[in-house]
């Protein structure tokens, strides 16, 4: 059974890391739903959180097949029971007299926040897991969804736990 | 000290202990080739006609000796024309550095004359490459680079240097020793419990067999493995990387798509099958569905991310060969497994009754042929092509000894051949080299006969000559319903001619008379020499399963 799972990549801050684990999943066809790059508390190390779909075997095969790129520090599963995984959603809509009002009422049943308004349009702004964004934009988008964008999954294993990174 | 990069490039190799590269000068290198004039005292360069066989000569030259080897290109067409030479390498996993200049760092991503992106274009194609985009980052760059060509599982690592490096200058240290601070530190993997199963498994199987491959040669593990063969009485079969790596007494030979149908059968009656440096590939397992059925699998290699990749093993063990067999050896109870054997005696014999003898009319056969080479080879190394005559060059040859059958195995790149001859007898003077190839191979990249023509390289060309691409021609007419579709392109070409243009001796033979002859006179001469071989485009590499099918589909005509 394919599911979707979430790894987490410390990889070394250089340029082109990026695009040695893009170019590795195009060559080994390996699915991506979502990919994300950013910084850590140590400026020499980046890390990148894939969500990607695949069986045990291919999931295994896409740790093992990263781990092996030079610049690669550690590939990890991230446990979603165990872990705090969050993404940002920006949504514009077209929000006039007529709607504006019940559009504010979503937003504030799932704390998302109007960070723009014009006379024709607003944009929301929503933080949490992506289940949840995927709710809000299912409700929200009975109205006109003029742009959106999502910044795709980020996550962090809870507790004070420091087995990864550089050993 | 302050040196410019290009001299850095040059302490480097000599610190890494390299004395021969292969390359081709340009524009974006000229600082480089400046340096190599003032350094040809040390360092010996050997120019190829281009630069696909300058990265196939640095891989014959590794794959012959163990150590790494080095190619230089410039950059844009040079670099770009590395690439089937790399990608030959990365796939079967030879140490190599190639070195490759770019334009200046002002002028990288502008279009500018002869750039390429070299770092993408060869990222899938190397274990690691780097932008040198700073010259204090050179001389690191080209260390890791030797030392990711040579550790794990080997293969081809590019340092791509913008002209402005090479010729600018930086403070140089010599190698103080120390351990370079970029290592990838390796977790041991594998521990007693982990050696001692696979002994169990290895002391219960009443049906086992070992399958092993190039990962052997890399591991430097022949004498191990030959030691635990005897030992434990198992007979064994190899993949086309590892023809010639081991000679063991219960050796079934060559296994898989071309291999030998008694070695097919044992895999697929095998109770366990112990697959040692290899990744089964496609040529191995024609059938992934039914791939020793009955087998559990114990599968030993230096990187894990072969594990289960193509096929599931009960057990793995990730490191070493040679230490890990030496391990199991200490475990393994000693074993004649006399009612396998006799068994495995029977797939023999049915196999004897199915061949077809060649016929005795005195024309040339491949199989007539690959004895006579066995026969008068004595030590030199065999590079192959690829197609039938590669086939057949696994199948028959004998006594060949490890590093001597030099092949693409896992790319199957035509036109490798004269390249890895002419690196492999520069890196064992005296021993000479025969190459093997077919009419189709040879056109490829014939054209380096002027580099061993110009260095009197003893490398005698052996010519399979169909006038066909007999391997594609041959499928052709087992899947394709006889279209021979471009497989006889109905060239005139007179290699012997060719050979002589290129101040090269060579002739044409017909009948195995000639060709003893022809290649008595060739080994004799010294130098490169082109014998022609006629022979039938009917010609298959037979037995044969082919893809999706099993041995009990093994085809034999």
């Amino acid at each position: 059974m394919d599911t979707k799972h979430v790894f987490s990549v410390l990889v070394e801050n250089h340029s082109g890391v990026l695009a040695r684990v893009a170019s590795l999943f195009g060559r080994r066809g390996y699915n991506i739903d979502s990919l994300t790059v950013s910084a850590t508390n140590d400026p020499d190390i980046s890390r990148i959180t894939l969500v990607v779909q695949g069986d045990e075997q291919v999931l295994e095969q896409l740790k093992l097949q990263t781990e092996k790129l030079e610049e690669i520090i550690e590939v990890f599963a991230i446990d979603r029971d165990q872990s705090l995984l969050r993404e940002l959603l920006l949504v514009k809509v077209a929000a006039d007299d007529h709607n504006r009002r019940i559009i504010r009422e979503v937003a504030e049943i799932y704390e998302a926040s109007i960070v723009d308004l014009s006379i024709d349009s607003m944009i929301i702004e929503l933080t949490g897991i992506p289940s949840k964004i995927d709710a809000f934009l299912e409700i929200i988008g009975q109205h006109e969804i003029i742009e959106m964008c999502r910044t795709g999954v980020t996550a962090l294993e809870r507790g004070r736990k420091t087995k990864h990174g550089r050993k | 000290m302050r040196i410019s990069g290009a001299e850095m490039v040059m302490k480097i190799l000599l610190e890494q202990g390299v004395d021969t590269v292969f390359g081709y000068p340009g524009a974006a290198v000229l600082k480089l080739y400046d340096e190599l004039y003032r350094y040809s005292g040390k360092i010996r360069h050997i120019i190829t006609a281009h630069e696909q066989n300058a990265a196939h000569a640095a891989d014959g030259y590794a794959r012959a000796s163990g150590k790494t080897g080095v190619v230089i290109a410039t950059s844009g067409p040079g670099a770009a024309n590395l690439v089937t030479g790399i990608a030959t390498a990365f796939m079967d996993s030879v140490p190599l550095v190639a070195i490759t200049g770019n334009v200046a760092t002002s002028m990288i991503g502008k279009d500018s004359f002869q750039e390429v992106y070299t770092q993408g274009i060869t990222m899938p194609i190397t274990k690691h490459n780097f932008t040198v985009h700073k010259i204090e980052h050179l001389v690191r760059n080209l260390r890791s680079a030797f030392r990711i060509a040579q550790s794990g599982r080997k293969g081809p690592v590019l340092v791509d240097i913008p002209k402005d490096i090479l010729s600018s200058y930086a403070e140089f240290e010599p190698d103080n020793g120390q351990a370079l601070p970029d290592a990838k530190i390796k977790r041991p993997t594998y521990d007693q419990n982990d050696i001692d199963r696979a002994a169990a498994l290895i002391n219960s199987a009443m049906r086992p067999v070992i399958y092993y491959g190039g990962g052997i040669s890399l591991a430097g593990a022949q004498s191990a493995l030959s030691e635990f063969s005897k030992k434990s009485g198992i007979p064994s079969c190899h993949t086309l990387m590892a023809t010639g790596a081991v000679s063991m007494e219960n050796e079934l030979g060559l296994a898989g798509m071309y291999g030998r149908y008694s070695a097919n059968k044992a895999v697929e009656q095998c109770d366990l099958l112990l697959a040692l440096g290899v990744r089964f590939s496609d040529r191995m397992v024609t059938c992934f569905g039914d791939f020793a059925p009955n087998a559990k699998i114990v599968h030993i290699d230096i990187d894990p991310s072969e594990l289960n990749k193509n096929v599931h093993a009960q057990e793995s063990i990730i490191g070493d060969i040679g230490d890990i067999l030496r391990r199991i050896i200490e475990k393994t109870e000693e074993k004649q497994h006399d009612g396998w054997m006799s068994e495995i005696d029977s797939f023999i014999r049915f196999e004897e009754n199915r061949s077809h003898a060649e016929a005795s009319d005195g024309r040339i056969h491949p199989h007539a042929l690959m004895r006579e080479i066995s026969r008068k080879r004595e030590n030199r190394i065999i590079t192959t092509d690829v197609g039938q005559h590669q086939i057949w060059a696994a199948q028959y040859l004998e006594n060949l000894g490890e590093r001597s059958f030099l092949t693409s195995g896992g790319l199957g790149t035509m036109g490798f051949g004269l390249g890895a001859a002419i690196g492999a007898c520069f890196a064992l003077p005296g021993r000479g080299a025969i190459h093997i190839t077919g009419d189709g191979s040879f056109h490829m990249n014939l054209i380096e006969l002027c580099t061993a023509e110009l260095h009197r390289l003893p490398i005698v060309t052996v010519i399979l000559n169909n006038s066909a691409l007999g391997m594609v021609r041959q499928w052709q007419y087992s899947l394709y319903g006889q279209r021979y579709s471009a497989t006889s392109p109905g060239w005139n070409t007179d290699f012997v001619k060719v050979a002589n243009g290129f101040g090269v001796d060579g002739c044409r033979v017909d009948t195995m008379e000639q060709f003893s002859r022809a290649l008595d006179h060739a080994l004799e001469s010294g130098g490169p020499y082109v014998i022609d071989c006629a022979i039938s485009e009917d010609e298959r590499t037979l037995p044969i399963i082919h893809q999706g099918d099993t041995v009990e589909k093994t085809c034999w005509e």
